[in-house]
């Protein structure tokens, strides 16, 4: 999509010269550097509960945020509104960060280089109603019909289109159609006399609703969030303190994003803020161990053609046989460290100042057969399912929660196992890696990252691996 | 736009979705002003100013609901409002219990409930950046091991909030805040700690010192350096009252309405049983004057009130909007809340676990081997079966007094157990937000470490 034939050209009647004149009136104070970022943006969410569809809400959202950096300092605005007086007035608010003759600039605008990693003709969003609901009315139906103790389950569906253009004082212009897609199960089982146990499952991604409909089917994650409720029936207490952990593939690549991902990013480097902050070149975790940030797979959760300042997504890598190689870059770190850019500068909307944030982390597919990992393990816990997680940057500690696991004794999975928390240090827990599966497997689009109150559509993904000592928190 | 013209809006929002078809329609209208300074390393990092506004719609066809929102307050932008709500009746389900509260329910509290103060808007700027400033630097300058810092931030917004229905309710309030934050980084050798603190109050007067903000900061990234990771074991767990305050969402979660008809909750079923220790009380309370989890009427339009949710130990109410209640042939608590749309969903107002009588030093000085818990990670907690899991740091207490650092370690147990397992509550009770709790002791809890 070029930028005449954009919402904000072909609706708002916004131009070149208009985009031009609002980065003079940012930079008018003088500053650095200046960006436009216009977004508007349509969701809508339909759930079901108790077979029962409840809820049904559509939206839109609009609006332009301005930015003037000058040095280390930003200064940021906003508007809901499109008109020119308001987008000026942003502008000028904006503006007085910077406090240095203006310098005469000329904007000349030019669209670069971008992806095209979703080429949907038709997002989810522009598609009928009746289509849609038909989503979570299958999920209920194959949910309850996966087992007979199943008696609670709710389906959520939800999409968005968003559609950005970003404007910057160096000339870049982009503009980028965003859609986005996901559906999501939860299940209750119980049997008799016994507490009620969840399974979750969902995913989507950057594609058109034939997704669900012929790969990623509402049976699909129905039957998943079913399949766990049930197997935590008979689950008994997690064990507690250090010992042998091998994570399954795909979603408990949530791993990485927590230990190494967030310490990773260049914001918290450059304050040396962080427990990776100064390590580059240095061993950070076993060399079985590659870790990449990719913004460029197609049609997925984390992906983007071009980041949220213009620039196009990446793949990088940021661990590699062990050694930290690099850190994800927004436009300020670049400047600042001098470093190239990552296409890592996201943010959550136009009232959002960008930050470097993860795209898709995963970790690169090794040798080893999985089950011939989980055969290896005399002792220990091999967990396949996860919640959430957290990570304290400055001293590297994080934490996520596993949803499902099993105990493995004697190479053998046994008993299923209820919640439990794993903790471990970034810059460590990776040095314990001994065996990495052939099997890397990305997760099927279900995640978002939070960070100082933002929240950003991500992917993971991983392949089998173990790590001979993690601390497990459960009570047994 | 003034208030009156907003307060008409949404009235004039309702009656055209009335005239579209609708049975019945609620409109909320939210404007809000946001300004934000961070500083770091004694420079201003970031200045960010801007206000918003938005409304929703929720509109009910028959038993049919459907809901739409929109930033765009144009006629143009009110038209496409309407019609995308009225279109989602045809796809959502009949449902028996969807509906507005009953008439005799709607109200609003009088009085000056404290919300708004005039001088958050009058603040001047250089004075907002220089009192984070002076924050950051009364933690930088507190001890040479505070090397570092995340920086110091000033925040505030105002906001007027508007909500009116077919039933013939019209409310609205106005709401400020300011809040002052840092976060100091503190180093000796290896170790590098992170911690923060803040203070948030309705007006500027009601902020605790940017110095005292700092040197509490400090105070407790110093008192994190050089942790040490301890044995996997079972002893009495302290929160103070930050992490103590985490507990109390969790048991909101648990008697949230909508997780108790799905049964959905540890508590569910659990009306009259006695769910916690003799010292526990539980309130919920929207109308307490100043505080943040005040407003004179819900988000249905229901004046707020106080209500009673475990009372020594037995478990009185649930907190409830107008469906939950109706699922579970009860009557609504004034709990309803939501964003600008949607079916309402369940918050509190202040919600707030009573105080005891013992000092946070005489229950720390009864326990000879224990853990003082300062930070909770993670999502571990499942309120559908009480499973409690998650990653902590903090001190170890040794012959009653705060020995060690500790981290990268976990606590387990069941929130079944664990409120009926706690032994001493605080008199240490203060509201630094809508949850507060004062400092907590748990009996026994698993410690995982080594």
């Amino acid at each position: 999509m070029q930028f005449s034939e954009s919402i904000f050209a072909a609706r708002f009647g916004i131009t070149r010269q208009d985009l031009e004149n609002y980065l003079g009136e940012a930079l008018s104070q003088g500053g650095d550097y200046a960006d436009l970022y216009f977004e508007y943006q349509v969701t809508s969410a339909i759930g079901i509960d108790e077979s029962m569809v409840k809820s049904a809400a559509q939206g839109v959202s609009m609006g332009v945020g301005v930015r003037v950096i000058s040095g280390e300092r930003t200064g940021y605005a906003y508007s809901d509104d499109l008109a020119p007086e308001k987008i000026r007035k942003a502008a000028n608010v904006a503006a007085h960060i910077a406090a240095a003759p203006a310098k005469v600039e000329k904007f000349d605008l030019n669209e670069g280089h971008k992806h095209n990693l979703y080429p949907v003709l038709m997002a989810p969003t522009e598609t009928a109603f009746s289509e849609r609901v038909e989503l979570v009315k299958r999920a209920d139906r194959a949910a309850r019909a996966y087992d007979s103790r199943i008696f609670q389950v709710q389906a959520v569906y939800a999409d968005n289109l968003r559609q950005v253009l970003v404007a910057t004082s160096e000339g870049r212009l982009s503009v980028d159609r965003q859609p986005l897609a996901r559906l999501s199960v939860s299940a209750l089982a119980r049997q008799a006399g016994g507490p009620p146990q969840r399974g979750h499952a969902g995913g989507g991604g950057r594609m058109d609703l034939d997704y669900f409909l012929k790969e990623k089917t509402p049976e699909h994650f129905a039957h998943e969030a079913a399949r766990e409720a049930i197997a935590m029936l008979d689950a008994v207490e997690a064990p507690a303190g250090e010992m042998t952990v091998v994570l399954g593939p795909g979603w408990p690549g949530i791993l990485l994003h927590e230990a190494v991902g967030h310490g990773l990013e260049a914001d918290f480097n450059r304050k040396g803020v962080s427990a990776f902050s100064g390590r580059m070149g240095q061993k950070v975790a076993s060399e079985l161990c590659t870790v990449v940030d990719d913004g460029t797979i197609g049609n997925r959760r984390g992906s983007l053609n071009v980041d949220d300042e213009g620039q196009p997504t990446r793949r990088n890598v940021l661990i590699e046989n062990g050694v930290l190689r690099g850190y994800l870059q927004d436009k300020l770190s670049c400047t600042l460290l001098k470093a190239e850019s990552t296409g890592s500068g996201r943010r959550e909307s136009y009232a959002h100042i960008p930050m470097p944030r993860m795209t898709n982390t995963f970790m690169m597919a090794g040798e080893s057969d999985p089950e011939e990992i989980i055969r290896s393990v005399p002792k220990g816990l091999y967990c396949v399912n996860f919640g959430g997680g957290q990570v304290d940057i400055t001293s590297g500690n994080f934490v996520f929660s596993a949803s499902e696991s099993y105990f493995i004794e004697d190479g053998k999975l046994t008993r299923a196992v209820r919640n439990a928390t794993l903790i471990g240090n970034g810059p460590e827990a990776l040095k314990y890696v001994s065996m990495v599966g052939n099997d890397l497997r990305l997760d099927e689009g279900i995640g978002t990252c939070g960070k100082e109150g933002q929240s950003v559509p991500v992917g993971v993904g991983i392949p089998t691996v173990k790590i001979d000592k993690l601390t497990v928190g459960g009570t047994a | 736009m003034s208030a009156n013209h907003l307060s008409e809006l949404a009235q004039d929002i309702v009656k055209r979705a009335l005239a579209a078809g609708a049975s019945d329609a609620e409109c909320t209208i939210a404007e809000g002003e946001e300004f934000s300074a961070n500083v770091r390393m004694r420079e201003l990092e970031n200045l960010k100013e801007a206000g918003s506004r938005g409304a929703g719609l929720r509109i009910l066809i028959g038993r049919h609901t459907g809901a739409s929102y929109t930033s765009d307050l144009s006629d143009d932008g009110v038209a496409h409002l309407v019609k995308s709500a009225i279109e989602l009746a045809d796809i959502t389900t009949e449902d028996p219990h969807a509906g507005l509260p009953d008439p005799d329910e709607f109200g609003t509290l009088e009085g000056d409930l404290g919300m708004y103060s005039d001088e958050v808007a009058e603040l001047d700027t250089a004075f907002k950046i220089e009192t984070a400033k002076r924050a950051e630097e009364a933690a930088l300058s507190s001890d040479p091991r505070i090397s570092n810092s995340e920086g110091a931030s000033f925040d505030n917004h105002v906001g007027r909030h508007i909500f009116a229905n077919s039933r013939g309710f019209a409310g609205e309030y106005r709401s400020s805040y300011c809040t002052l934050s840092t976060s100091p980084v503190a180093r000796d050798g290896e170790s590098m700690e992170r911690d923060y603190w803040y203070t948030l109050a309705r007006g500027f007067s009601g902020l605790e010192a940017a110095e005292h903000v700092g040197r509490m900061a400090a105070r407790r990234a110093l008192r994190r350096l050089n942790a040490v990771k301890v044995e996997t074991q079972k002893v009495p767990v302290v929160f103070e009252p930050r992490t103590a305050r985490s507990l109390l969402d969790n048991i909101f979660e648990a008697v949230h309405g909508m997780n108790v008809y799905r049964e959905e909750s540890f508590l569910a079923g659990k009306l009259g049983e006695k769910v916690a220790s003799d010292g526990v009380t539980v309130i919920d309370d929207g109308t307490l004057p100043g505080l943040f989890g005040t407003s004179p009427f819900d988000d249905e339009g229901v004046a707020s009130r106080r209500t009673v949710v475990i009372e020594r130990g037995v478990l009185k109410s649930y907190l409830m909007n107008t469906y939950a209640a109706r699922k579970l042939g009860m009557k609504t608590t004034s709990n309803a809340s939501r964003g600008l749309t949607g079916n309402a969903g369940i918050g509190h107002g202040n919600f707030f676990l009573e105080k005891g009588v013992q000092t946070p030093e005489q229950i720390i000085a009864a326990i000879p081997n224990g853990f003082y818990v300062t930070e909770l990670m993670g999502f571990g907690v499942n309120v559908v079966t009480g499973d409690y899991s998650r990653g902590a740091a903090g001190l170890w207490i040794r012959n009653g007094e705060l020995a060690f650092a500790v981290s990268e370690v976990t606590i387990a147990g069941n929130l079944n157990d664990m409120l009926r397992g706690i032994e001493a509550i605080g008199s240490d009770l203060e509201f630094r937000g809508s949850v507060a709790a004062p400092t907590i002791k748990m009996g026994e809890m698993t410690v995982g470490g080594k």
